[in-house]
C-alpha cells in the first residue's frame, strides 16, 4: 500500500502547493489591477488611513482639497474636505468611501496616497509604516488660476457649457470649467448625492453635473472646425492664402442645396466674390463646403487626426473622463474614420456627424497660436512630498504637429480678422490683438444652437488659448454669447501672464 | 531528545509566537500591551501544556510534530478571530477546551488498541449517513448562505458534516481493509458499494446544495479506494462519475449553477439579474460580492501584509459604527483576512504549515504496519488536505467557492472538535507504529 500512499501524498501536497501559487498570483501578479478597480472598497477604505496629500491651485496657496480627521473605533481616518466647495469640481473630482473617486482625485491617487514609485516617497512611506505613524501623501499643485477659473465659472453659471483656457506654449491648463457644477462635499452622503443628481439644470436630458463637459462633453463644433478645414486646404496646397472664391449663397451637395447660415431675419446671405480670409472671417458655409469637397474627406480626416482628433488628449484626468473627438457612429457610440461614410462638404464646416470636446477645440486654437505645434495639456504643475521636496515637476512636451508654421501664420491672420471685423468682434480687447473663431452648430432643433468661440491672445505673442462652449442656446450665436465669455477669461489671465 | 521533549520544545515556541501575535494585535488596536490580552496567550499555553501531558502519558511514542503544528494553526486562527471580534475568540477558546477534552478522552480511551473501532465499522457507516442527513430534518436543520449544512440545537449550532467526515473515514478504513482483495478484482457485483457511496455523495450534494461537501467526501473515498486497491481505473471512473453528477447538479440545482457562474465570471460590465434583491445589478455588487471582496482583501495584503491588527475589514458606517466589508470573515473567509494582514510571506508560511502537517500525517500512514492503520491515517490526512484545498481554493478562485472551514484556523465549534479528533487519530496510529 505504501506506493499508493506516497502517490496520494504527492497529490495532497500538490493541491496545497497550488494554493501557494494562486495566492502569489493574486497578491503579486493581480494586486495592481485589483487595486485599480472602482468597486474595491477595501483598497478605498484602507486608503482612508492615509493622510491624503493636499491639492493646490497654481498660486500654491489656495487649497482645493484637504483632510478632516475622524475617529472610527481605534482607527484614525482622514476624510476629504473641499474648502472651495464647487470650484473646478469636475476637474478636481472627489475621493469618498461610498462613491469611489473621480477627476484628479482619482488619476493622481498614487501621488496623493504616497503609493507612487518615486524613491523618496517609497522610503518615507516605509519608515512611516515601521514607526507606525500615519502615512502622509504628496501634495499636488495644479496650473488652474483661481481668478480666471472663477470668472469662467460665474460667466457659465445658469447655462450648460464648458470653458478651457491654456498656455499654448507650455500646455499649462489655466481654466477648466464645466457648468452646471456641484459641491463635492455633498458626494459622500446619500442625501447630498441625491440633491446633486436632482438639481434643476439649464439642459434637461444631459444634465448630470458630475459630467466634465470640458473633456467628456461631445458637441458638433460648427464653424470653429473651419480652422481645421482651412489648415488641410493650405497644407495640402489645394488652395493658397490668395485663393478667391465665389459664394452663390449655397453649396450643392448630392444635388441638394445647402444654404449659408441664416441671418436672424431668416434670409440667406450671399457674399459674391470673396478671398479665403473673408470666407473665414465671415464664416461662409457655402465656400467652405466647396473647399471641403475639393480637399476630400480623406485629407480632412488626416488633418483632423494631426490636430489630435480621434485620440484622447493626454491630460492628467482618468481615461474614462476624457473623450476622443471625431466623426461619431451614434449606433455604436464610438468614433469612426472611414472617409467613405463621411460628407466632406458638411464636415468642412463642422457638421456632418462630427462631435468634439471643448478641450479638443481649445487645442486647435492652441495649435494655431503655437506655430502649428500642439503642446500636451497639463493640469498638474508639480508634486511635492509632505516635507516640501519636489517629487515631480511637469515639463512641457509636444503632443501633435498639426500644421506647418506658414499655415499657422496664415490662420493667425484669419483668426485676428474674425475679431477685428468678422463674426467675433465681441471678443475684442482694446490694446491686445485677439484672434478667434466663432461656431454656431445646429443641434437638430430649430433655432437652438451649440455656441462656440475658440481664441488666443495676444496674437503676436500668444499667452493664452482656449475654447468656450454653451449648449442649447436659443437663437444663440457663437459670436454673441460665447465670445464675451472668452473675452472675460482672456482679460482675467493676460495681466498676470504678461508679468512673466 | 525524546519525542515528547521535542514536542514540548516546539510547543513552547508556539506559545511564544501566540504571545507575540496577541501582543501585536493589541498594540495595533489600543497602542499598548495589556496583561489582559496576554491572558489569552497564557491560557492557550496552559492548554498546550495540558495536551502535551496527555500525549506524554497516553501516546508517548507518537509523532512529536503534529501537536505543535495543530497548536500553531489553532493559535493563528484564534489570534485572527480575536482581532476580528474579541467575543468570538472567547467562544472559540471554549470550543478548543471542549476539543482538547475529547482529544484527551479519545487518546486515553483508545490507547491500548484503537483497532477495536474496526468491529464497529457499520455503526460508523450508518452514523456518517445519519449525521450527513441531519441538517435535512425539519426543525433541526438551518440554511446558511444557501447551503443546508447546519443543525440547530438549543444555543448551539452544529455542523454534523465535520464529524461525518471522520466517521466515514473510520468506516472506509475498516471496510476497505476487509474487502480490498475482492474489490481489486473489479467484478461487477463488488463494485456495488462503490456506486452506493457515489450515490450517497450525490444525495448529500442534492440535499445540502453544497458541491464542496460532496467533493470532500468523494475525494476522500477515491483516495482511500486507490490506496486499498491500487487500481487507477477506479479513480478515473469515480472522477468521471463525479463530474457527470456535478454537471447534472449544475444544470438542475440553481444554487450550484449560481456558484459556478460566480466562479467563472465574478465581474460583469453589464447589469445582470440579482436574485437576492430582485433587481438588476453588476454581479460583483450582488452574487459574487463575497468572493470579489475577499479577493480584494487578499490583494491588499501584497507581499508583506498590512500587519496583524492593521488590515481593513470594516468601514465606518453611520456614527462611526464599523460595518463589515466581507461577510463570514472569520469562518469561510478567514484565509482572506490572514492573507491581507500577513501578506504573501505570511500566507505562504501558513500554507507551508498545512503542507508539513500533511507530510507528517502521510509519514504516519507509511510507518503503520497494518492495513486499517494505514488507511485510517492516510484517509484522515488526505481529508485534512482536501478540505484545506476546497476552502482556500474556493477563496482563491481555483474552484467554485463553497462554505467549509479551514481546519484548526476557522471559527466554529464543530470544526475545532472534529479536527482535534483527527489529530488524536493520527497520534494513536503513530504511537502504535513507533511502539512496535
Amino acid at each position: 500500500m505504501n506506493k499508493q500512499i506516497s502517490r496520494i501524498s504527492l497529490i495532497a501536497l500538490g493541491l496545497l502547493a497550488a494554493l501557494v501559487v494562486a495566492t502569489t498570483y493574486w497578491q503579486a501578479w493581480q494586486a495592481p489591477s485589483l487595486a485599480a478597480r472602482q468597486d474595491n472598497s477595501i483598497e478605498r477604505v484602507a486608503q482612508f488611513q492615509i493622510k491624503r496629500g493636499l491639492i493646490y491651485a497654481s498660486d500654491g496657496k489656495t487649497i482645493l482639497a484637504t483632510n478632516v480627521k475622524r475617529k472610527s473605533g481605534s482607527q484614525t481616518l482622514y476624510f476629504r474636505h473641499y474648502p472651495t466647495g464647487g470650484f473646478a469640481s469636475q476637474t478636481v473630482g472627489y475621493s469618498t468611501q461610498g462613491r469611489s473617486r473621480a477627476g484628479l482625485e482619482r488619476s493622481q491617487n498614487g501621488y496623493l496616497t504616497a503609493s507612487n514609485a518615486n524613491l523618496g516617497t517609497i522610503w518615507s512611506k516605509i519608515t512611516d509604516q515601521l514607526k507606525g505613524t500615519t502615512i502622509t501623501g504628496n501634495n499636488v499643485t495644479l496650473n488652474l488660476k483661481v481668478g480666471a477659473q472663477k470668472v469662467a465659472e460665474s460667466a457659465l453659471r445658469g447655462s450648460c457649457g464648458a470653458a478651457v483656457a491654456l498656455n499654448p506654449k507650455t500646455g499649462q491648463v489655466y481654466v477648466m470649467a464645466s457648468s452646471p457644477s456641484y459641491n463635492p462635499n455633498l458626494i459622500e452622503s446619500n442625501k447630498g448625492f441625491a440633491s446633486i443628481l436632482k438639481a434643476p439644470s439649464a439642459c434637461p436630458g444631459s444634465s448630470s453635473a458630475l459630467l466634465n463637459r470640458a473633456t467628456q462633453g461631445l458637441y458638433p463644433p460648427g464653424s470653429t472646425f473651419k480652422t481645421v478645414t482651412a489648415a488641410a486646404a493650405l497644407d495640402d496646397k489645394v488652395f493658397n492664402p490668395d485663393s478667391t472664391f465665389f459664394d452663390p449663397g449655397y453649396c450643392t451637395e448630392y444635388g441638394q442645396r445647402v444654404s449659408n447660415a441664416l441671418n436672424p431675419d431668416q434670409t440667406a446671405e450671399s457674399y459674391g466674390h470673396v478671398s479665403f480670409l473673408q470666407a473665414y472671417q465671415h464664416s461662409i458655409n457655402a465656400v467652405f463646403c466647396n473647399i471641403g469637397q475639393a480637399v476630400g474627406a480623406k485629407r480632412l480626416t488626416d488633418k483632423a487626426k494631426q490636430f489630435g482628433l480621434y485620440s484622447k488628449p493626454p491630460i492628467e484626468l482618468p481615461a474614462s473622463e476624457v473623450e476622443a473627438s471625431g466623426e461619431f457612429d451614434f449606433r455604436h457610440h464610438r468614433t469612426f474614420d472611414d472617409p467613405g461614410k463621411m460628407d466632406p462638404g458638411r464636415l468642412a464646416f463642422g457638421q456632418d456627424k462630427l462631435l468634439v470636446t471643448p478641450l479638443q477645440m481649445a487645442l486647435v486654437a492652441a495649435g494655431v497660436a503655437n506655430n502649428g505645434t500642439i503642446m500636451a495639456p497639463h493640469l498638474v504643475k508639480e508634486v511635492r512630498g509632505p516635507d516640501g521636496s519636489i517629487v515631480t515637476k511637469v515639463k512641457p512636451s509636444v503632443w501633435k504637429h498639426a500644421m506647418t508654421p506658414q499655415t499657422a501664420a496664415t490662420l493667425n491672420q484669419f483668426m485676428q480678422a474674425v475679431v477685428t471685423g468678422g463674426t467675433g468682434t465681441n471678443a475684442a480687447i482694446p490694446g491686445i490683438k485677439v484672434a478667434g473663431k466663432t461656431g454656431t452648430a445646429e443641434t437638430g432643433r430649430n433655432h437652438v444652437y451649440d455656441a462656440w468661440f475658440i481664441f488666443f491672445a495676444p496674437a503676436d505673442n500668444p499667452q493664452v488659448a482656449g475654447a468656450v462652449l454653451l449648449e442649447n442656446q436659443a437663437n444663440g450665436f457663437g459670436g454673441a454669447v460665447a465670445a464675451p465669455i472668452a473675452k472675460q477669461i482672456m482679460q482675467a489671465i493676460l495681466p498676470a501672464a504678461s508679468k512673466h | 531528545m525524546t519525542y515528547r521533549n521535542r514536542e514540548l520544545f516546539y510547543l513552547i515556541v508556539v506559545g511564544m509566537l501566540t504571545a507575540v501575535g496577541f501582543a501585536s494585535v493589541y498594540i495595533a488596536r489600543q497602542s499598548f500591551v495589556s496583561w489582559g490580552s496576554l491572558g489569552y496567550a497564557v491560557f492557550f499555553f496552559a492548554l498546550y501544556i495540558a495536551a502535551h501531558l496527555v500525549t506524554r502519558i497516553a501516546v508517548p511514542n507518537a509523532d512529536p510534530y503534529l501537536l505543535p503544528m495543530a497548536a500553531l494553526l489553532t493559535a493563528i486562527g484564534v489570534t485572527e478571530i480575536y482581532r476580528l471580534g474579541p467575543s468570538d475568540a472567547f467562544k472559540q477558546g471554549l470550543w478548543i477546551v471542549v476539543g482538547l477534552a475529547l482529544f484527551a478522552l479519545t487518546l486515553f480511551g483508545l490507547r491500548r488498541d484503537y483497532r477495536v473501532l474496526e468491529q464497529y465499522k457499520y455503526l460508523f457507516g450508518v452514523g456518517a449517513i445519519v449525521l450527513l442527513f441531519m441538517p435535512r430534518l425539519p426543525g433541526l436543520g438551518t440554511t446558511v448562505n444557501g447551503a443546508r449544512l447546519w443543525v440547530h440545537a438549543g444555543p448551539f449550532d452544529f455542523q454534523p458534516g465535520e464529524l461525518a467526515k471522520i466517521f466515514l473515514i473510520v468506516f472506509l478504513a475498516a471496510y476497505l481493509r476487509e474487502k480490498r482483495e475482492v474489490l481489486a478484482q473489479a467484478r461487477l457485483k463488488d463494485v456495488g458499494p462503490l456506486l452506493a457511496i457515489w450515490g450517497c455523495c450525490m444525495l448529500v450534494l442534492v440535499s445540502s446544495n453544497d458541491l464542496g461537501q460532496a467533493l470532500l467526501y468523494f475525494g476522500i473515498f477515491l483516495a482511500m479506494l486507490y490506496i486499498a486497491t491500487a487500481r487507477l481505473s477506479f479513480v478515473l471512473v469515480g472522477i468521471g462519475l463525479f463530474l457527470a453528477g456535478g454537471i447534472v447538479a449544475y444544470e438542475k440545482i440553481p444554487h450550484v449553477h449560481e456558484r459556478v457562474t460566480i466562479w467563472l465570471q465574478p465581474w460583469t460590465t453589464n447589469k445582470v439579474f440579482c436574485p437576492t434583491t430582485g433587481t438588476y445589478a453588476l454581479r460583483q455588487d450582488c452574487q459574487s460580492y463575497q468572493l470579489v471582496k475577499s479577493l480584494y482583501s487578499i490583494a491588499n495584503g501584497h507581499f508583506g501584509g498590512a500587519g496583524l491588527g492593521r488590515g481593513t475589514f470594516t468601514t465606518p458606517g453611520v456614527g462611526g459604527k464599523p460595518v463589515a466589508l466581507i461577510p463570514f470573515i472569520n469562518t469561510d473567509f478567514i484565509y482572506s483576512a490572514l492573507a491581507q494582514e500577513l501578506g504573501l510571506i505570511g500566507a505562504a508560511a501558513l500554507l507551508l504549515v498545512f503542507m508539513l502537517f500533511v507530510a507528517r500525517g502521510m509519514k504516519v500512514a507509511l510507518q503503520a504496519d497494518d492495513g486499517f492503520s494505514k488507511l485510517l491515517a492516510a484517509g484522515l490526512t488526505f481529508g485534512f488536505a482536501l478540505q484545506t484545498f476546497i476552502i482556500v481554493g474556493g477563496v482563491l478562485r481555483i474552484i467554485p467557492l463553497t462554505g467549509i472551514t479551514l481546519p484548526f484556523v476557522s471559527y466554529g465549534g464543530s470544526s475545532v472538535v472534529a479536527n482535534f479528533l483527527v489529530l488524536a487519530g493520527l497520534l494513536l496510529v503513530s504511537h502504535r507504529a513507533n511502539s512496535a
